[in-house]
């Protein structure tokens, strides 16, 4: 995060504004990517007239950075009317998409629209690795061709790559790809558990091995020795820090109205079915609960050697149980970068051998 | 005497933070933040108001300044915002659509 957008983070968190929101329009989507963590069917989403007015509360709060995604949003027929009525009032909107509807047309009603950012994810530089990752043939193509119809508007695209067993060091491949393409890269080694609290998708995280690869990586993770270094002791003032922007400055909405404080933080806080956004992000007892941690009030974390460091995620701590507890996947991410154990494998004896 | 109208560029997003309004640009997502007044032009600044109205009406009365100073402050306001691409500026009214290129 730039020093300028960590300024604006800290005075919404003072400020209690929810600065940035992520809204998931559908959880339909045309791909059946093997990791994904949602279920798509159609539950009741938000009609259109109800996401209007639930942007116009949300601008009202405070909202300036809104994600818009799904599912795959461009299933909704009135997914540019959407867009249309956030951009009139005034968002930043980044829309996370696989792209495989995007064609001239609606590359050029993007542009038009001025949307900030478009994500997009790619799997593999490898149409055999990707399609069967997403299971649609033929959805590599045309994912790269909705990328050349964005660049030729000259927006921002910006091509995201989870990596996962079946393609662990395709990141080499898909980065040069979004290069040769005029797109931004950005990966993802960290594989989450279905919303319904199903863990099985975690079988498909890459290996240890592959994760200390990865994550010694020059060409990813920049200067290594930096990166890569042992933990420093950090001051007491450290553990006083917030976590997270979860649900300081941040928060998620579902297609049904349901809001998290994030997409990864599957605590429910309220519907806006049911009351205002406001109401929600002022008053909802879980996000109060949430804005009351500090680093100092979880469980494992604050003995940890990697507590000033670790990219600990809230929302996987809470979904393996504890929501002031650690999460596993960043310990992992932890010991693949500087080769000690987390307080947490320490405890539970999940030092590695290997 | 001519007077200016200014309008907020469609490629940026902004909104009011703490009594400040900050704006980014959705092309190369540069932010500005800006003061109080300078915050009081930009929310004003629909394309039809004139820049002398915006002054007299949202400026002086707040800030209690003289409204000439007010104006000349303004205008250096609103070209520096113009020049950084992100408020469009015009000596006739900004229509609401195709604003680029009318100004």
């Amino acid at each position: 995060m730039s020093g300028m957008m960590e300024g604006l983070n800290e005075k919404a968190v003072r400020l209690n504004v929810p600065l940035s929101a992520h809204l998931d329009i559908t959880y339909r989507c045309n791909e059946r990517c093997v990791h994904c963590y949602l279920d798509h069917d159609d539950h009741g989403e938000l009609t259109f007239d109800e996401i209007r007015d639930l942007l116009s509360q949300m601008a009202e709060a405070g909202v300036l950075f809104l994600t818009i995604s799904g599912g795959e949003p461009l299933l909704r027929k009135d997914l540019f009317d959407i867009i249309r009525h956030a951009r009139d009032l005034t968002f930043h909107v980044k829309l996370k998409t696989n792209a495989i509807l995007i064609r001239e047309k609606e590359a050029a009603l993007i542009r038009e629209l001025g949307l900030g950012s478009i994500q997009i994810s790619i799997y593999s530089h490898r149409p055999e690795i990707h399609d069967a990752i997403t299971k649609i043939h033929g959805s590599l193509s045309r994912s790269i061709a909705a990328i050349k119809f964005l660049v030729s508007q000259n927006l921002k695209v910006t091509v995201a790559n989870v990596l996962m067993r079946q393609n662990p060091m395709d990141y080499r491949g898909v980065k040069a790809l979004a290069a040769e393409l005029g797109a931004g890269f950005t990966f993802d080694p960290t594989i989450t558990p279905h919303i319904n609290g199903d863990r099985s998708l975690l079988n498909l995280n890459i290996s240890r091995r592959d994760l200390r690869k990865v994550m010694h990586d020059e060409s990813l993770v920049g200067d290594v020795a930096e990166y890569c270094a042992p933990p420093v002791p950090v001051s007491d003032e450290v553990l006083d820090e917030l976590p997270c922007s979860a649900g300081n400055s941040s928060c998620y909405v579902s297609p049904y109205g349901e809001v998290y404080p994030c997409v990864q933080f599957p605590l429910p806080s309220g519907n806006i079915r049911n009351q205002k956004f406001l109401e929600i992000w002022t008053n909802s007892p879980q996000l109060q609960e949430v804005r009351s941690i500090r680093l100092r009030d979880l469980t494992v974390c604050p003995g940890c050697s990697h507590v000033g460091s670790c990219s600990r995620c809230p929302g996987l701590a809470y979904m393996e149980g504890n929501l002031r507890g650690p999460s596993t996947a960043d310990c992992e991410k932890s010991y693949a970068r500087t080769g000690i154990p987390s307080a947490n494998m320490l405890r539970l004896q999940r030092v590695p051998t290997d | 005497m001519n007077d200016k109208y200014v309008k907020a560029s469609r490629d940026t997003a902004a909104r009011m933070l703490g009594g400040e309004m900050i704006v980014m640009s959705v092309k190369d997502s540069r932010v500005f933040t800006l003061n109080a007044t300078a915050s009081r032009i930009w929310k004003a600044a629909d394309g039809y108001t004139p820049l002398r109205e915006i002054v007299a009406n949202e400026v002086v009365p707040e800030f209690e300044v003289d409204t000439d100073v007010a104006y000349q402050d303004a205008v250096e306001l609103v070209e520096e915002l113009a020049q950084e691409g992100i408020l469009l500026i015009a000596d006739h009214a900004i229509a609401l659509s195709n604003e680029e290129e009318d100004a």
